[in-house]
């Protein structure tokens, strides 16, 4: 019964040091993007332009957007392990049909969103282990991809090419478009009523169930989000490379959760931070070739750097929340 | 006597089992508008269960709800909800990854469209200013970041929140657990105020001052039945504890005075939350009590003892091998997909071996030897152990235990609704294997069984409050001790 | 009805049985012709997934979220080390082994190392080692494609009587590996860990040392099966293990281990590796497309977990 210690400034100081470290792990993922720039900054300062980001950053709103994707899934605790091989499919329908038949295109890639809607539905039902699900469909998407596209090649749309090339003028277009990414997905699901019962299914299923919410739909919506958002991806990939290939989305699956987790995203628990992944994503396209490039790290490493970049950040991130305590 | 129509809520022999358990055994209850019902008995008495049903979260196995006197058919907890009934549960029931705004929209689907933030803020925090004016909580806060005293008033005054759908009935089981003197006393005066506006309140507290003091009408519950129910002025404390212990279960089960020679130490443990000297002593041969209300520090020092046997640990000594006997069997004790001869064997299966391999013929052997011994009524040990009825398989764990190479044997209120027969036949094993020099800890809210204990340590917020010996054992005492209001 | 139920009850028959409907699809398409040619390729080429299967069904019986997903790096770096170590001589091929057991066992234990002391979910964790170890394999392994030694390359071809010696061994050690698991303290106490990790731990079960034992037994496994690919395929390369992150996961589900942990069984793996291979082998001479026959698998999966789906909600 004397769970609260008394004292008003005792108990106001404990709940601050709980903010201030919460806050510092918030902080993270703009740290590390911070150090990237200063590393890329110290070692090449003329990559710092207009032109420098526009190439670096080439290939962040694919990934960016992936990551985004995979974010709506992890804030129900799920994991799509689809989402690489799904952006790779939706490439190669852009490249295809969304240029030949539009029609047929846009049906094609609302239908898609409808069967993740679908999964989601599934493993609520049948109490399923997404990440089994999800690995089935990997295969899915895939055969699919191929079958729309045996082979390499195929041309984005137009309008899609026109508006990847899009030049603002000042801001570089993957900044902006990160920019705007990151401000209606913060909105959607940190500001609006609904994006509160999303991110509550992931905090407390049984509270939730309790006040009456059906935790069937919040599922089905987390899964139709991750679809949309794939979706998205892929036709931004397109739009970036101009051609397709079936394989062309496989290294977004890894992308895409490391993503989430450097932006300070928890795999349990429905924390995560929209602004912190599409941070994330960030640092790791820029991590991903231009940085290393400059470092002098040969080609060879660089996915290790990926890798090591993720291990000192969960580290940091251990230490934080240990001195939390 | 208030008349059937102004009643907000009225159960009639309200039935629940859970597999052979009978939690609730034809229970009548009714609470009145603007009326606070004080709900006390002890751990598993059905207090909870009944709430459920009332709250809408379990539906009974037998008997009708009225509300409003019109039975309702299919009642949950949407209807609940809709009719202005809502519960603030024990277990905690806010996101912890959500602002203490955003929990407040979760029960509100009223609270959306533009402008929701703010609404919800400005809802919440003006509950918490009413009832806890120094509550110094900020609407922005993530409710994992809280206190759980400081989640449990946010829970409370969530409960009391008003936007679309009615309030007539709000059920409070414990809600004073995690407050301080101060907070419980400004909550209880707020009840009261609401009650006395004519709202309705069921108040379930183990503190038995505050629903004496706060309640109009008192339910006594005891073995999932309503065994006293009068005016709140009709009890005083001794009648209350009379009532929930039962005095006809009060004469000692023949307590032929076991001898005990003082044998060498076994544990020396104290909680890790005592302030003053007093510690644990068991030894050899003893079969030692653990008492006081349930989570009150028990189960933690248990599981100190327990994990001091495997690797060192300061203020502990464990002097032997110690095997634990698990009182929550689904999430502690048995593993779900093996036969009952696995479940007994897991313990020992170093003993098991022949060569590299554990030896089946052994382990049949150990399963069969447990059977005759303990009584574990089955056809053939290698059916799946959830073929076995709840006590058997309790049964089945003991058998674990004390099968084992185990001298320290640790109990975790293991007779939670078990039957009396397979009581019984546990407690003569017990004392059985403390003869022969096993040391058991045996902690239990079940009063009567201490009195198979040489001495009992009565437990009280994680601390030990009182050492009673055998001859000083009574149940008054024990209830005494643990529910002493002086903190 | 009896044998009815007694198929219910041993999930893993399902597996062959799928193995032999395929296989009988097969022969009845080509007119009875190579049908024993077919077994013996299938047999080759399930030996690889078998042997990396049981290392995943022993690390996803650990309970819901345990997953090595390092397995393709590590077969990858494996294979590079052996063959280094080997440097095709055949008095080597013993040492060369050693190595890539050791390889793949030190890749376990940081597996584990980083879940324990980061404290991140298993996924992640293997995760991030995968890119490291990816990296380490590209640097190492650079230049050349590395041949193994001819007697090496000659014993993992080798076959009696139509069936590989490689896939004779790998039935002894799969036995062995069903008696590690059902008869020895480290499999039982694997399953109670997978069922229940604090009721596990509540019965003195040493849930620490058996997670790492776990973790390494798997990398270990990951390392001989990257020697004997390349051996196999007669040579090594950064992307000899790639297939095997899906095919791992896939044969443990199908066979009918428990991905919610806790029961696990070792005979389903070989049937599922042979179904996987087989089916593929069947596609192939229906003349069916690579889309096509990746998006049956995907959908044979995801078909056999939902159907093995509701057995979570007994508890």
């Amino acid at each position: 019964m004397t769970a609260i210690a008394p004292g008003t400034l005792q108990k106001s100081s404990q709940r601050g040091s709980a903010a201030r470290a919460r806050l510092l792990r918030g902080l993270l993922p703009a740290l590390s993007l911070a150090l990237v720039l200063i590393a890329i900054a110290w070692l090449n300062p003329r990559a710092i332009s207009y032109f420098g980001f526009n190439l670096m950053l080439n290939l962040a709103i694919p990934i960016a957007l992936a990551t985004i994707a995979q974010m709506f899934v992890i804030a129900g605790n799920e994991l799509d392990l689809s989402i690489g091989t799904f952006v790779g499919f939706v490439g190669c329908v852009t490249a295809t049909w969304l240029r030949d038949a539009p029609l047929m295109g846009i049906v094609v890639l609302l239908g898609s969103i409808g069967v993740y809607a679908l999964l989601g539905a599934l493993i609520h039902l049948r109490n399923l282990p997404s990440i089994v699900v999800t690995l089935g469909m990997s295969f899915v998407w895939q055969g699919l991809a191929i079958l729309v596209l045996p082979k390499p090649g195929g041309k984005a749309p137009d309008w899609l090419l026109s508006i990847m090339s899009f030049k603002p003028p000042y801001i570089p277009f993957p900044i902006l478009a990160a920019l705007i990414i990151a401000a209606v997905v913060h909105f959607g699901l940190m500001r609006t009523s609904y994006g509160v019962i999303l991110r509550g299914s992931g905090g407390n299923a049984a509270a939730l169930r309790r006040a009456g919410w059906s935790l069937l739909r919040t599922k089905i919506v987390l899964f139709a989000l991750t679809g949309l958002f794939g979706v998205l991806s892929g036709m931004a990939l397109i739009g970036i490379t101009t051609s397709a290939d079936a394989n062309i989305g496989n290294g977004y699956t890894l992308l895409s959760i490391a993503g989430v987790i450097l932006g300070g995203g928890e795999f349990v628990g429905g924390r995560v931070s929209p602004i912190g992944a599409v941070l994330g994503a960030l640092t790791l396209a820029l991590a991903a070739s231009p940085l290393l490039t400059f470092m002098h790290i040969p080609p060879d490493w660089q996915v290790a750097a990926n890798g090591a970049i993720l291990i000192i950040v969960l580290a940091a991130r251990v230490l934080i929340s240990r001195r939390e305590r | 006597m208030l008349k059937a129509n102004t009643d907000i809520v009225r159960l009639n022999g309200a039935e629940k089992h859970f597999g052979a358990v009978r939690a609730l055994n034809g229970v009548d209850f009714h609470v009145g508008a603007g009326e606070c019902v004080g709900l006390v008995g002890h751990n598993g008495a059905g207090k909870s269960t009944l709430m459920h049903m009332v709250a809408g979260t379990l539906r009974p196995d037998g008997g009708q709800i009225a509300v409003r006197g019109n039975e309702e058919a299919s009642y949950s907890v949407a209807r609940a909800l809709e009719l202005g009934i809502r519960c603030v549960f024990q277990e905690l029931s806010l996101c912890p990854n959500l602002s203490i705004a955003e929990n407040t929209r979760i029960n509100h689907p009223a609270l959306k469209g533009f402008g929701w933030r703010r609404k919800a803020a400005d809802l919440i925090r003006a509950k918490l200013d009413e009832i806890f004016p120094d509550h110094g909580i900020s609407a922005d806060d993530i409710a994992g970041d809280l206190s759980i005293g400081r989640r449990q008033m946010v829970e409370v005054a969530r409960a009391f929140t008003l936007t679309r759908e009615p309030l007539h009935l709000v059920i409070l089981d414990e809600p004073t657990s995690s407050l301080d003197a101060h907070t419980a006393g400004q909550l209880l005066s707020f009840v009261r105020r609401f009650v006395e506006q004519g709202g309705s309140c069921i108040l379930i507290s183990h503190v038995l001052g505050e629903v004496l003091q706060n309640a109009d009408r008192i339910v006594v519950m005891r073995d999932g039945k309503v065994v006293a129910a009068d005016a709140a002025a009709a009890f005083d404390r001794d009648k209350l504890v009379a009532a929930m212990g039962g005095a006809e279960g009060h004469q000692k089960a023949a307590a032929e005075t076991r001898k005990v020679a003082a044998g060498p130490l076994r544990v020396r443990a104290r909680p890790a939350r005592q302030q003053d000297e007093k510690e644990l002593v068991a030894r050899a041969g003893e079969i030692i009590g653990l008492a006081g209300l349930a989570g009150h520090g028990q189960t933690d020092l248990l599981l100190a003892i327990f994990s001091a046997a495997a690797r060192a640990k300061a203020g502990l000594e464990v002097t032997a091998p110690v095997a634990l006997v698990a009182g929550d069997r689904q999430s502690d004790g048995i593993f779900a997909q093996w036969s009952i001869a696995q479940n007994i064997g897991i313990r020992s299966l170093a003993k098991l071996r022949k060569g590299l391999l554990i030896s089946p013929q052994r382990e049949a052997e150990l399963a069969e030897f447990w059977k005759q011994k303990i009584g574990i009524r089955t056809p053939d040990m290698n059916n799946n152990i959830y073929s076995l009825s709840g006590g058997n398989q309790q049964k089945a764990l003991f058998a674990r235990a004390l099968g084992s190479d185990a001298e320290i044997v640790l109990m975790d209120d293991p007779m939670r609704g078990v039957d009396i027969g397979t009581k019984l036949e546990v407690y003569d094993l017990v004392r059985e294997e403390a003869a022969k020099g096993r040391t058991f800890l045996w902690y239990t809210t079940e009063t009567e069984e201490l009195d198979n204990c040489d001495h009992v340590y009565v437990f009280k917020n994680g601390r030990i409050v009182a050492n009673l010996g055998r001859d000083e054992l009574t149940e008054e005492k024990i209830i005494q001790s643990s529910f002493g209001d002086a903190a | 009805m009896a044998s009815l139920r007694m198929m219910l009850e041993k999930p893993w028959l399902w597996s062959f049985v799928g193995a032999l409907v395929v296989w009988l699809a097969t022969v009845a398409f080509t007119g009875g012709y190579g049908a024993g040619g077919m077994v013996t390729a299938a047999l080759s080429l399930a030996v690889f997934t078998v042997i990396v299967g049981v290392g995943q069904m022993f690390v996803i019986t650990l309970g819901p979220g345990n997953v090595d997903l390092s397995l393709p790096a590590n077969i990858g770096l494996a294979s590079a080390v052996a063959m280094k170590v080997m440097g095709g001589s055949d008095s080597m091929i013993v040492v060369g082994l050693l190595a890539a057991l050791a390889c793949g066992a030190a890749i376990g234990a940081i597996n584990y190392l980083l879940i324990w002391a980061l404290r991140i979910p298993p996924i992640i964790a293997t995760l991030s080692a995968s890119f490291v170890i990816q990296s380490v394999d590209i640097s190492y392994g650079r230049g050349l494609q590395i041949k193994p030694p001819p007697g090496f390359a000659d014993f993992t071809n080798w076959q009696v009587l139509g069936i590989p010696v490689l896939a004779m061994l790998t039935v002894l050690f799969t036995i062995g590996a069903a008696l590690a698991l059902q008869r020895m303290i480290f499999g039982r106490s694997v399953l109670a860990i997978g069922q229940n990790i604090r009721a596990a731990w509540l019965a003195g079960v040493h849930v620490g040392r058996i997670r790492f034992l776990t973790y390494t037994l798997c990398g270990a496994l990951g390392g001989i099966d990257g020697a004997l690919l390349a051996g196999y395929f007669r040579g090594a390369n950064v992307d000899i293990g790639n297939e095997y992150l899906l095919a791992s996961i896939a044969v443990v589900v199908i066979g009918g281990t428990s991905v919610a942990g806790g029961k696990a069984n070792v005979p389903g793996v070989w049937g599922a590796g042979l179904f996987l291979v087989l089916l593929l082998t069947m596609l192939n001479t229906f003349g069916v497309s690579a889309g096509v026959r990746l998006v049956l698998t995907g959908l044979i999966i995801v078909g056999v977990i939902t159907a093995a789906g509701g057995e979570k909600a007994v508890r």
